[in-house]
C-alpha cells in the first residue's frame, strides 16, 4: 500500500499539537491514543451515539467520522477543554447538580453538544434543547435530567456572563 | 473499526482537484464532508487507494444569487443550507428540507453536494431539488456540463456523475414565484426518510396551478417526479378535493422498495398522503405569500 505519513497541525484546547498521522487514523483515537485525552468517548463507532462529539470551529462533529487529516489546522475542543484551574465549567456543574447522567458514558459528548448550544443560543427553550441533543443518545437517563442540567447552565452563564473556565 | 490504509491528497484548487481524479482513475474516491463516506470506510465497504480530499477548496463552498438563479456551492453543508439567509430568501423549501437531514452533528458536516452524488435511496434532498427543477453543474477534464434533476438521480445510488467528473454546483431557479413544502416521514432511528414529498406551486390569476412539481425520495430506488400528479393539476384550482384526487397517482407505475423498514403497500400509501399534504401546504405558503421557515 502506497501510503504515506501526514504531517498535521491541530490545536485542541487551545495547545497546539504536530504530529505525524496515518491518513487513515480516524479523529477521536488521535485524541484519544495520540494526546492521550481519553475524555471522548467511543460508543457505537457507526455515526449514531454522539459520544465522540468534540466541537471543531466551535460546531459539534463525531470524532469517530472524521479524518485526523482533515481536523489539520483547525480548532478542536474536547471535553478536558471545559474546566478551567480546577474549576468546573457551568456545564459540568449543571450535570453535576442536576443529576444529569448515570454511567457517564455519553455524557462528555452531550456536554460538548450543550456548551455549543449554549454560545449561540444563551437563553435555549426546552424545544431547542431536545432539538439540539438529538444526535446524542444516552441510554441511562431518559433525557429528562440532562435537559435541566442544560438549562441550569444556561441561568448560571447568563448570571455570570464570563464565568471561569470554558473557551468559546 | 479501522478503514482501509489509503492514500490522501487535498488539492487546494478545483483544477488540481480534477487533475487528480483523472491520473489516479477508479482506485481514487472524492471526500467532501464524509458522512456518508467515512461510514463505508468504516466497515470496509469502500476502501478507496487514494482519497482526495476536495473540504479546502473554498470556491465550492460558496452561495450566490444572481441573474434569477442562486447557485449553491457542491460544499455547502446541510447546516449552511438551513441557515443562510439567501437560501432561506430564495428556496426557504430546501432550508426546510435541509433541517430535518440526520442529527446536528452530521448537519454540520455533510455537503449537499456529497448527498446528491451519494444518492441513498432515502435521502431528502432528491425530492427537494426535483421539485425545484435544480441543474447540476458537473466539471470533467474536458469544462463543465449542465444535468437537470430529471436526469440525475437514475437509480440505486447511481447518478449522471461521470468518473472523472466533479459536482462543483447546484443552481436553482428563482424568478418564478412558487409555494413549496416538503413532508417527509423519518425512520425514527436513522432520520432518513422511509418516504419524501416535496411539491412546488404556482398560481395564474384565477387561482388555478399553472406550474406544479412533484418530487418523491424513499419509496423507489431513485428519487422520482411524480408526472402523473403533476399534470392531472395543470390548469386546475387546486381544492382540497383536486390535490386528495390527483395524490392518488402518486406512485402509479413505481417499483417500490421493501425492506426490514416498509412494505412497498407502505411506501405507496405513505407517498399518496405525503403527495396530498406537501400539496395542500404548498399551495397555502403561495396563496398566503408565507414560506414557513424553519426558526434558526
Ligand atoms: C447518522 C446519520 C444520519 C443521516 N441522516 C440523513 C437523513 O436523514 N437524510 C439524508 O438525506 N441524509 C442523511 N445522512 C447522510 C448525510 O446527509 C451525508 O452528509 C450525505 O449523504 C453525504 O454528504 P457528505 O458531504 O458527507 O459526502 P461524503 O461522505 O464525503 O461523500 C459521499 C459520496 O459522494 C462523493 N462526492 C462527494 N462530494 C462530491 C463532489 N462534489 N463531486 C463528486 N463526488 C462527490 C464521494 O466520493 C462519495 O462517494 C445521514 C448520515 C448519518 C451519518
Ligand atoms: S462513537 Fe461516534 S457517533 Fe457513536
Ligand atoms: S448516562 Fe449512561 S448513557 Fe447517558
Amino acid at each position: 500500500m502506497s501510503e504515506v505519513a501526514s504531517r498535521i497541525s491541530v490545536a485542541v484546547n487551545g495547545t497546539a499539537h504536530h504530529a505525524e498521522v496515518e491518513p487513515r487514523l480516524l479523529l477521536v483515537h488521535f485524541l484519544r491514543e495520540v494526546l492521550s485525552l481519553t475524555g471522548t468517548h467511543i460508543g457505537c463507532d457507526t455515526t449514531n451515539c454522539g459520544a465522540c462529539t468534540v466541537l471543531m470551529d466551535g460546531r459539534p462533529v463525531k470524532s469517530c467520522t472524521i479524518f485526523a487529516v482533515q481536523a489539520d489546522g483547525r480548532e478542536v475542543m474536547t471535553v478536558e477543554g471545559l474546566a478551567r484551574d480546577g474549576q468546573l465549567h457551568p456545564i459540568q456543574e449543571g450535570f453535576h447538580e442536576q443529576h444529569g447522567l448515570q454511567c457517564g458514558f455519553c455524557t462528555p459528548g452531550m456536554m460538548m453538544t450543550g456548551y455549543a448550544l449554549l454560545q449561540r443560543t444563551p437563553n435555549p427553550s426546552e424545544a431547542e434543547i431536545r432539538w439540539a441533543i438529538s444526535g446524542n443518545l444516552c441510554r441511562c437517563t431518559g433525557y429528562v435530567n440532562i435537559v435541566e442540567a442544560i438549562k441550569h447552565a444556561a441561568e448560571k452563564m447568563r448570571s455570570a456572563p464570563a464565568p471561569a473556565g470554558g473557551r468559546s | 473499526m479501522i478503514p482501509a490504509p489509503f492514500t490522501y491528497h487535498r488539492p487546494k484548487t478545483l483544477g488540481a482537484a480534477l487533475r487528480l481524479l483523472q491520473t489516479l482513475g477508479s482506485v481514487a474516491r472524492v471526500l467532501a464532508g464524509g458522512q456518508s463516506l467515512l461510514p463505508m470506510m468504516k466497515l470496509r465497504l469502500a476502501a478507496p487507494a487514494h482519497l482526495i480530499d476536495i473540504g479546502r477548496i473554498a470556491a465550492l463552498r460558496r452561495i450566490r444569487a444572481g441573474g434569477g438563479r442562486l447557485r449553491i456551492g457542491a460544499l455547502a453543508t446541510h447546516s449552511m443550507i438551513e441557515s443562510v439567509p439567501a437560501v432561506r430568501r430564495w428556496v426557504p423549501v430546501l432550508a426546510e428540507t435541509a433541517s430535518t437531514i440526520g442529527d446536528l452533528q452530521v448537519r454540520n458536516l455533510g455537503t449537499m453536494g456529497g448527498a446528491a452524488v451519494h444518492a441513498d435511496p432515502a435521502a431528502d434532498y432528491p425530492a427537494t431539488l426535483l421539485a425545484l427543477d435544480a441543474e447540476f453543474v458537473l466539471q470533467g477534464p474536458d469544462g463543465a456540463r449542465i444535468v437537470p434533476a430529471s436526469e440525475f438521480f437514475q437509480g440505486l445510488m447511481a447518478t449522471a456523475l461521470r468518473p472523472d467528473e466533479l459536482l462543483i454546483e447546484i443552481s436553482l431557479p428563482t424568478a418564478q414565484r412558487v409555494g413549496a413544502a416538503y413532508m417527509k416521514m423519518p425512520n425514527p432511528a436513522s432520520g432518513f426518510a422511509l418516504a419524501g414529498v416535496a411539491a412546488s406551486v404556482a398560481l395564474d390569476g384565477d387561482g388555478r396551478c399553472r406550474h406544479v412539481r412533484v418530487g418523491i425520495t424513499g419509496v423507489a430506488s431513485a428519487a422520482y417526479r411524480a408526472r402523473h400528479v403533476e399534470q392531472a393539476l395543470l390548469g386546475q384550482e387546486p381544492t382540497d378535493e383536486v390535490l386528495a384526487a390527483a395524490s392518488a397517482a402518486a406512485a402509479d407505475g413505481v417499483d417500490a422498495s421493501a425492506d426490514l423498514h416498509a412494505s412497498a403497500e407502505y411506501r405507496r400509501h405513505l407517498a399518496r398522503v405525503l403527495t396530498r399534504r406537501a400539496l395542500a401546504a404548498a399551495r397555502d405558503r403561495r396563496r398566503s405569500g408565507k414560506q414557513g421557515l424553519p426558526s434558526s
